[in-house]
């Protein structure tokens, strides 16, 4: 971790960037110095980030694709993700909207859990990050949930009863490869929780809870996509 | 900007707050859509509308981009256009694979989708 200190040395001491906006922007990547004056590990968080946000659109356009060449009907998200609660009448898409504002809660969590990281309020930055990966763990509970019962239904990535067969290809790959993100997010968060409980930021600085919250929201933010052009349109 | 100058990301609780509650707000009107089975261009626009809104504040406040200096905002939000190329290119294409359908392999693409019995 070597790295970490020569990078502190060069954001906080006297080479600290002084214009902003356009100028900054300039001064930022002219001439052999340091472009981005965030620690080494943030930086690279944002890059695998924006590669992920690759793969992703990838999964959406291929999907918007099929969804466009299929002459077959597609089938209805709103009938399909319903659910009835004691014997009451399906109440359209209910599940889906559910863990929607599950992970927009645990995102808040996760956005409250950086702010008391850089306070340097060790008790709460833990328990706000375990409240995260709770909430977390419990979306992918759901989307297991939702899983069986398409399997249920007859969902297959070949074929289902009610419309064009590509609907669950496109609805197992995207919904589990973010549900694999949100797992991999949850035992990412746990283990920096565990560190952060350690005390092994105290001198190094909590930046790495942010960097933990930066992929946190990235899994937010993919399912707002995916919940607008996957279940609402 | 003293706070992205130092590598720092520090900021007033209180704006955490409010755009948490803003992203209530947000996912359910999303939701309200579908619930008042809003059709058309309208359920288009407005779905298109509360995502945008929503992922423009999960980016800018709580991934903090708002506060990031130039260079490395631009860094995450540059890349990502050239795939609006890329879904204009896959419309054109996936309409004229419809469109073959259709026409040369006698598709009906006027069949409505059935109901799905719970």
């Amino acid at each position: 971790m070597s790295h970490s200190s020569t990078v502190d040395a060069s954001v906080s001491g006297s080479s600290a960037p002084a214009a902003d906006g356009v100028t900054g922007f300039i001064n930022d990547w002219s001439a052999d110095k340091q472009t981005y004056h965030v620690p080494w590990g943030k930086a690279m968080m944002w890059i695998f980030l924006v590669s992920d946000t690759f793969i992703f659109s990838c999964f959406l356009v291929g999907y918007m694709t099929v969804r466009i060449s299929t002459a077959d009907p597609w089938p209805l998200a709103t009938e399909v993700f319903a659910l009835s609660f004691f014997g009451s009448e399906p109440i359209p898409l209910i599940l889906i909207a559910i863990m929607t504002f599950v992970l927009i809660t645990s995102s808040g969590t996760m956005a409250l859990a950086v702010n008391y990281g850089y306070r340097k309020d060790k008790k709460k930055t833990v328990i706000l990050m375990c409240a995260t990966a709770a909430l977390g763990a419990t979306f992918v509970g759901m989307q297991m949930y939702e899983w069986s019962k398409l399997i249920g239904y007859g969902v297959r990535p070949w074929g289902n009863p009610w419309g064009a067969d590509q609907f669950g290809s496109v609805f197992y790959m995207i919904t589990g490869f973010h549900g694999l993100h949100v797992t991999g997010g949850v035992i990412y968060l746990l283990i920096v929780a565990r560190k952060v409980w350690l005390g092994h930021y105290e001198k190094k600085g909590y930046e790495i809870v942010e960097i933990t919250g930066l992929y946190w929201h990235f899994v937010d933010l993919v399912w707002v996509f995916i919940f607008a052009f996957f279940y609402l349109l | 900007m003293a706070t992205a100058a130092s590598g720092q990301q520090q900021h007033p609780l209180g704006i955490y707050l409010k755009i948490w509650i803003l992203l209530f707000v947000l996912s359910m009107f999303s939701y309200m859509v579908d619930y008042f089975d809003v059709q058309g261009v309208m359920r288009w626009t407005l779905v298109l509308l509360f995502m945008a809104l929503k992922a423009g504040f999960i980016l800018a406040i709580f991934m903090h981009v708002v506060w990031e200096r130039m260079a490395l905002a631009l860094t995450i939000l540059g890349p990502p256009m050239i795939l609006l190329l890329l879904i204009f290119f896959m419309a054109i294409e996936g309409n004229y694979t419809e469109g073959a359908r259709v026409q040369y392999f006698g598709h009906d693409a006027n069949r409505a989708p059935l109901h799905v019995e719970h």
